[in-house]
């Protein structure tokens, strides 16, 4: 039975390749649009699985892993690739086969993961990708030999023109694919331990004889194994004995992991000397001659600038239209709800709860596409890279590294798509650090709060432009200096970790595949949708209840309604909370519901402070609010908003943590509450604490 | 026997062989496993524009490593 249904499903190729070697160019030609995307259980590592069709049309499943340089795993991506490969995790079936592509302009440092590989006792297909680059830069790659000497099917191929994909798909449907015969000998230093680690890997936790070499030679690189959630942990017995080997040899002062690379080296060099060969001498390439421009140290900075310049200005002209359309499309749903169903507490649940939540959703897409399409782009040109490279040493200062530079300053606009793109920080401590400090990088939403409080601060119709620009300027300032401030102390203090490394591949530049970087935006969007919309969804219905229930006597006007609510009597419970910062309960009220969105507040306090005819679209034209504002008092007659709460205000919102949304982009990226509940405590924490300074050393000194 | 040098205190340019690692520091596995071992020539081909990482050109690839991790790998020049 087993057995039938096993002959009956489709074979299971593994795709695996260094960083940059086109691997998933090729996974997108082999698959098509025919993939699905989704997490491996408890690590947010991305399963990207698709099906494709031979010449006869007999499917095939395709796991892309994720790419690595090695198969000892550093980063909880790499560990997925070796957990996957040796048959580690319940959440996917081992393989049947291998596509291990190689980098065709880079042999040697590829050929070492291939090395790898086919000690894994499976049919492995070498696809040689990129072999027109390799002809361009004066490199002849032998394949008949290639393929000779290791004894698997070598397939050239140029996966970007979709040359060489019917070869391969020819050797992918072929039922007797052969085991390698490359011969390689294990140094004759460690032999002694890799078979009996072997031995007890077959023995005590019943892995086959191959697999259980290729395991034992790993357990050798590998320094401190990374374990991530889902694979199967090694069986007492053989961590005995890897500790024992271990100390033996710390005593004797054996390099045990070097000389597995070395000799593994040693083997690649002797088959790249057969393979390649060059006809020319290695020349300037073009990359050289970017590279020259772009990390030089004036032109790199200009670049830098204007790349990021260009990046914010489309975000901010592209994204508002459709934004915009997307609110008034779901304003006018709601409108239209209203007019056909009776009023009453489900259809205000519909239009006030489940509309607006789904709106909400939906009006971030515009920043996450375009964001992500740079992001695919910088990624696939190799500008990324330079970034990082040129903005290290100054992350470095806080004990980040420079692949943190990108997510932090996309933060600007929003905070999620600047935390879903932490993606490409392997070193999991980094990559939280940066999470948890990403949303004090002022974003976009905070604009309409900043620009009612500097309305209401400066007294006059016209607000001198200079004025607002620089108490705006500061507060960009201030949350930029809180990121990178507490991103230091969690670097010293909780997350403390190894040393930062640096050590990041400068891929040669290359044009974009619009193709493969739209795809990727899709991907990213959809992700959002599925993994935050509900949770924003039921935040946002959560929110509707406590603003409107319970109900109000009958002919309550909007005012009175919300300050009878749930929400009104949080914010008069927190008041004493607050009032040290200069609030009293009505803007409590602001501060609560304008955790659905930190705009939301504007909207709220045109409630509370009962503006009649404020249209929340609007938000530019704030003057009858700021003249309502301007009359709040104080029960005891003196004014609510004076130049310090102001001012007071908006350095609150400079650091609290007032976005639903970004808290269910942190649960899904960290997979627990713990981290978003850790942020949402130290950032409104931190607001609190300076808040409270500013008011009342201001009130001391006698504002 | 030229004497080593540290990687990090290589002039721009200056081809060198690879001979040593000199302490075994976290990033040791992974520089070897990317193909920095005993006998692999390396070029530095500049600094980041504030000094610091250094861009290497190494088994034809270009690899970033900051200057405190190159300080563990020792290497030779090789005479122009």
């Amino acid at each position: 039975m087993i057995a039938t249904a096993k002959s009956a499903r489709a074979p299971i190729f593994a795709l695996v390749g260094n960083p940059n070697c086109g691997k998933s160019t090729l996974f997108n030609a082999l698959t098509g649009l025919k993939q699905k995307v989704g997490n491996y259980p408890g690590v947010t590592v991305e399963k990207k699985v698709g099906t494709a069709y031979s010449q006869h049309g007999q499917p095939f499943m395709v796991i892309d892993l994720p790419g690595t340089y090695s198969l000892a795993a550093r980063s909880p991506d790499e560990a997925v690739t070796r957990d996957v490969l040796l048959g580690r995790r319940a959440d996917t079936p081992q393989p049947d086969r291998i596509l291990c592509v190689v980098d065709a302009t880079n042999l040697e440092r590829n050929l070492y993961l291939v090395h790898q590989v086919l000690d894994l006792g499976r049919p492995v297909i070498v696809v040689l990708n990129m072999m027109d680059l390799a002809t361009e830069a004066g490199l002849r790659v032998r394949v008949s030999r290639l393929e000779q000497t290791l004894g698997v099917p070598v397939i050239a191929c140029e996966a970007v023109h979709g040359r060489g994909l019917i070869e391969l798909k020819l050797a992918m449907s072929r039922a007797d694919l052969p085991l390698s015969r490359h011969a390689w000998d294990v140094p004759a230093a460690i032999a002694p331990a890799v078979a009996e680690l072997q031995a007890s890997l077959a023995g005590n936790d019943r892995k086959s004889p191959l697999i259980a070499r290729a395991e034992a030679l790993l357990l050798l690189t590998d320094q401190d194994s990374v374990r991530v959630a889902g694979s199967s942990p090694l069986g007492a017995r053989t961590e005995e004995i890897l500790r024992s080997w271990q100390r033996r040899w710390e005593g004797e002062g054996v390099d045990w992991a070097g000389i597995l690379v070395n000799s593994r080296y040693d083997a690649i060099g002797r088959l790249a000397a057969e393979v390649v060969s060059r006809d020319r001498p290695p020349a300037k390439t073009v990359s050289d001659r970017i590279d020259a421009w772009v990390t030089h140290p004036l032109w790199g900075w200009v670049i830098l600038g204007t790349v990021m310049t260009l990046l914010f200005l489309s975000i901010f002209t592209f994204a508002q239209a459709p934004m915009d359309w997307i609110g008034n499309r779901f304003d006018a749903l709601a409108g239209w709800i209203r007019g056909a169903m009776a009023a009453g507490d489900l259809r205000d649940l519909l239009t006030d709860g489940a509309v607006a939540g789904v709106g909400t959703i939906l009006t971030f897409l515009p920043q996450i596409l375009i964001l992500f399409f740079f992001i695919g782009l910088l990624e696939s040109t190799g500008y990324m890279a330079r970034a990082a490279f040129m903005m290290d040493r100054l992350m470095s200062r806080v004990g980040l590294n420079g692949k943190s530079f990108i997510p932090l300053i996309s933060s600007y606009a929003c905070a999620i798509p600047g935390i879903m793109a932490t993606r490409t920080i392997e070193e999991p401590k980094d990559r939280l650090v940066t999470i948890l400090v990403a949303p004090l990088m002022s974003c976009s939403a905070r604009l309409p709060v900043y620009l009612l409080m500097i309305a209401a601060l400066v007294p006059g119709d016209r607000v001198p432009v200079g004025t607002k620009v620089g108490i705006m300027l500061g507060m960009y300032l201030l949350g930029t200096l809180g990121a990178f401030g507490f991103a230091w102390l969690f670097k010293r203090t909780l997350l403390k970790g190894q040393p930062p490394l640096m050590i990041m591949e400068l891929p040669p530049y290359r044009l974009p595949r619009l193709k493969d970087v739209a795809l990727h935006m899709t991907e990213r969007a959809g992700l959002f949708i599925k993994r935050a919309g509900t949770v924003i969804l039921g935040i946002s219905i959560v929110l509707w209840f406590l603003s409107s229930y319970p109900k109000p006597p009958p002919g309550a006007s909007a005012t009175q309604q919300l300050n009878h609510s749930f929400a009104g009597q949080v914010g008069r419970a927190i008041e004493p909370i607050i009032k040290p910062l200069g609030f009293d309960w009505r803007i409590g009220i602001g501060l609560v519901s304008s955790f659905a969105a930190r705009e939301v507040f504007v909207s709220s306090t045109a409630v509370v402070f009962s503006v009649q005819d404020f249209d929340s679209g609007k938000n530019s034209d704030v003057t009858p609010l700021r003249e309502a504002l301007r009359n709040a008092r104080w029960p005891d007659g003196r004014p609510l908003f004076t130049p310090l709460t102001c001012l007071s205000l908006m350095i609150y919102y400079v650091f609290a943590m007032q976005c639903m949304s970004t808290i269910a982009v942190v649960r899904r990226e960290t997979n627990t509450w713990r981290w978003p509940i850790f942020q949402t405590l130290y950032m409104t924490g931190a607001a609190w604490v300076l808040s409270f300074m500013v008011y009342q050393s201001g009130r001391a000194l006698g504002y | 026997m030229p004497p080593l040098i540290k990687l990090s205190e290589l002039p721009i340019g200056v081809s060198a062989v690879i001979r040593e690692f000199a302490k075994a520091g976290t990033a040791s596995i992974r520089l070897r496993e990317m193909g920095l071992v005993a006998g692999t020539a390396v070029v530095v081909v500049r600094t980041a524009p504030l000094g610091d990482p250094l861009e290497l050109l190494v088994r034809s690839y270009h690899l970033t490593l900051r200057k405190s991790e190159a300080e563990h790998v020792l290497v030779e020049r090789v005479a122009a």
